[in-house]
Formats: C-alpha cells, sequence, structure tokens
C-alpha cells in the first residue's frame, strides 16, 4: 500500500508543479517517454542480468559459496558470539553473508530469514536481540563485491568503463557496514545502561 | 587490473566448476533463466515508476525539490541532485533503480551526480524493506535499536558515496 501513495502523490506532484511552473504541456510526452525509457533499461538489464544469474549459478553449484562462508566462520565467532555456539544457526548466517557479498540476492533473503527465526528459537523472545541487529545492519548496509545491475545501467547510461566505480562501491560499502556495527554496539551499551 | 577483473571472476569460477566436474554450461542456463524471471519480475515496476519520474522532472518538480533541498545537501556534502534517490532508497528498490539510471541519463554516467548515484545505488539497500521482510517472515514484534542503527549506516554509505566520486 505505501507503493500506492508515493505512487499517485508523484502524479500529483507533477501535476501541481506543471501548473505552478506553467510547463503542462511536458507532461504527456514525458509520460510517453518514461514508459518507454523503462522498456529501454530493462532490454539493456536483461542481458547482463541473465549472464550474471548464470555465473552466479555455477559459483553455488561449485561450492564457492560454501568455502566463503566457512572462510568467514572466525570472524562470525567474534561478530555473533551466542549465535555460533549454535550449528544451525551459524550455518544459516555464513549463507547469507557470503551470498550477499557474491551478489546472490534471491539466495541471501531465505537464508538470512531462517538466521533470524533460528535465532529467535534461541532467544525464546519476541524482541529482537543484539545478534539479530547486528544482522540487519550487515544486510541493509550491503556488502556487494560486484554490484553487477549498477554497472549495467552506467553501461546502458553510456559510460566508458562502467566497472570503474567497483573501489568506491568497496570503501563505501565497508564504511558503511562499520558505521552501522558501531551504531548497533553503541545503541546496545546505551540501553544496557539506562 | 579492473578491466580484466569480471572476464577473470568468470572464467577463473568456470575452470573452477569444471574441475569439480560440474556442467557448467547447465548452471549457466539455470541460472540465466531465474535472472530473466527475475528481470521479468520488476519490468511493470520499473515501467510505473519511471513514468512517474519523467513526468516529476519535465514537471520541474525535481528541480524544485533540489533547490528546496540544496541547503541541506551542501551540510552533509552529498550533491543536490541525488537527494531523491537518497529519500526514496530505503524505501524501495525498483524506484532506486529508476530515479538513479534516470540521474546518470540525465547528467551522464561519468559525471560527478552520474557516478555518485551509481556508488550509492551498489553500495547500499532497500533498508526498511529487508527488515519488515527479515523480522516479519521470522515473528520479531519489537525491533529495538535495528532501524537507527541501519540508517545510520545508510547515512554513512550516502556521504561516503559522494566523497568517493569526487576524490577516487
Amino acid at each position: 500500500m505505501v507503493m500506492a501513495y508515493v505512487w499517485v502523490g508523484m502524479l500529483v506532484l507533477s501535476v501541481f508543479s506543471s501548473l505552478l511552473k506553467g510547463s503542462f504541456g511536458t507532461l504527456s510526452p514525458a509520460l510517453m517517454e518514461g514508459a518507454s525509457a523503462a522498456i529501454t533499461l530493462s532490454l539493456s538489464l536483461a542481458g547482463a542480468l541473465c549472464l550474471w544469474s548464470g555465473v552466479a549459478r555455477v559459483m553455488e553449484r561449485a561450492g564457492l559459496s560454501k568455502k566463503l562462508a566457512h572462510l568467514m566462520r572466525p570472524v562470525f565467532r567474534r561478530l555473533f558470539p551466542n549465535a555460533s555456539r549454535d550449528e544451525a544457526a551459524m550455518g544459516y548466517l555464513s549463507a547469507n553473508v557470503s551470498a550477499n557479498l557474491m551478489g546472490l540476492g534471491n539466495a541471501a533473503t531465505p537464508m538470512g530469514i531462517n538466521a533470524v527465526k533460528r535465532m529467535k528459537v534461541l532467544s525464546g523472545s519476541e524482541t529482537a536481540t543484539d545478534e539479530m541487529c547486528l544482522l540487519i545492519v550487515m544486510n541493509t548496509a550491503s556488502i556487494q563485491l560486484l554490484p553487477t545491475t549498477v554497472a549495467t545501467v552506467r553501461a546502458a547510461a553510456g559510460a566508458s568503463a562502467p566497472f570503474d566505480i567497483l573501489p568506491a562501491v568497496w570503501i563505501t560499502s565497508l564504511c558503511s557496514v562499520t558505521a552501522g556495527i558501531l551504531a548497533a554496539k553503541l545503541l546496545r551499551g546505551r540501553r544496557k545502561h539506562a | 587490473m579492473l578491466d580484466l577483473l569480471i572476464p577473470l571472476i568468470m572464467i577463473g569460477v568456470s575452470i573452477f566448476a569444471l574441475a569439480r566436474k560440474q556442467d557448467v554450461y547447465s548452471a549457466l542456463l539455470d541460472g540465466g533463466r531465474d535472472g530473466l524471471k527475475l528481470i521479468a519480475s520488476i519490468v511493470p515496476a520499473l515501467v510505473m515508476l519511471l513514468t512517474a519520474v519523467h513526468m516529476l522532472r519535465a514537471s520541474g518538480a525535481i528541480d524544485l525539490l533540489t533547490q528546496l533541498l540544496a541547503p541541506l545537501s551542501r551540510v552533509v556534502g552529498i550533491p543536490a541532485e541525488t537527494l531523491p534517490l537518497v529519500l526514496i532508497r530505503p524505501f524501495s528498490g525498483s524506484a532506486a533503480l529508476a530515479v538513479g539510471s534516470d540521474l546518470m541519463l540525465t547528467y551522464g554516467a561519468d559525471s560527478l551526480i552520474g557516478r555518485t548515484a551509481a556508488i550509492m545505488l551498489g553500495s547500499t539497500e532497500t533498508t526498511f524493506y529487508t527488515i519488515s521482510v527479515y523480522f516479519g517472515a521470522a515473528g520479531v514484534k519489537k525491533t529495538r535499536y535495528a532501524i537507527p542503527a541501519a540508517l545510520i549506516a545508510d547515512l554513512t554509505g550516502f556521504v561516503m558515496a559522494a566523497l568517493c566520486a569526487k576524490y577516487l
């Protein structure tokens, strides 16, 4: 329902501001352009997304995500001391983060939900635990090694080297994950003393 | 180095999978089919949202919003033109894609604004959607500090994206 209000709001706003600026002649051509621009964008995304989903499936079949998950275990033991004592929770957690890293959003979401479900069983309460909040932050901060969708949009918009934003994306993601984890620790600490 | 990264990853992954006796080609086709299904599922949303975004831009509403938010953007160091993207990003992935691609096409993919938009898109997530899906599916009712912590991470991401686009 939220998107219904957003969409209608966007249309009302544009009609309103076109009346204000006297630019209402531009609205009809703009809406036709917008609709066909979406199809052009979708078509240019389709090829790269098809290719990259294929490569991602190969990574999965070859057991690369499992390997990556295994490599990350020591980090998880520090970040999630409670959940890492439980084999199932640890499995879901590392699968979630490794799928995110490789850009397998479709595989990451069910694993993340399973991880939260398992953590809820362990805590036996309907209140989010500190470790659940940490997992949420790590998921919302998007730690993706290869942002292929964005690179494709850049290519479609005529970028000379669509992937040259990679270092910037890595640095930005690293900073936002770090800030998220620090914020989670800080907010946790404050509540404890309150 | 970066130019070779993507082809090398593809070749490396394929050879590794072959060495493990995996049918690489059928895995590629299987995954590719899922990728096409995914894009097909977001096409209607992209059409509706890009239509709205183009109307907003043509009517001058986006310029108006940009001017209105310019003082705020100077404080945090984010180009005012990318603020519509910042505002929509936590709520809807396809809307963010629509606004982001519109920015790249309007100002150029290699312009400062286009690059900032791309870095923002690549390094942030649909925060509110993720939180509601994860906690909703697991039946967690009290989210405590998850939302503020996630929003702090997002804000850091937006500011860092602007900095990286400028200096990297």
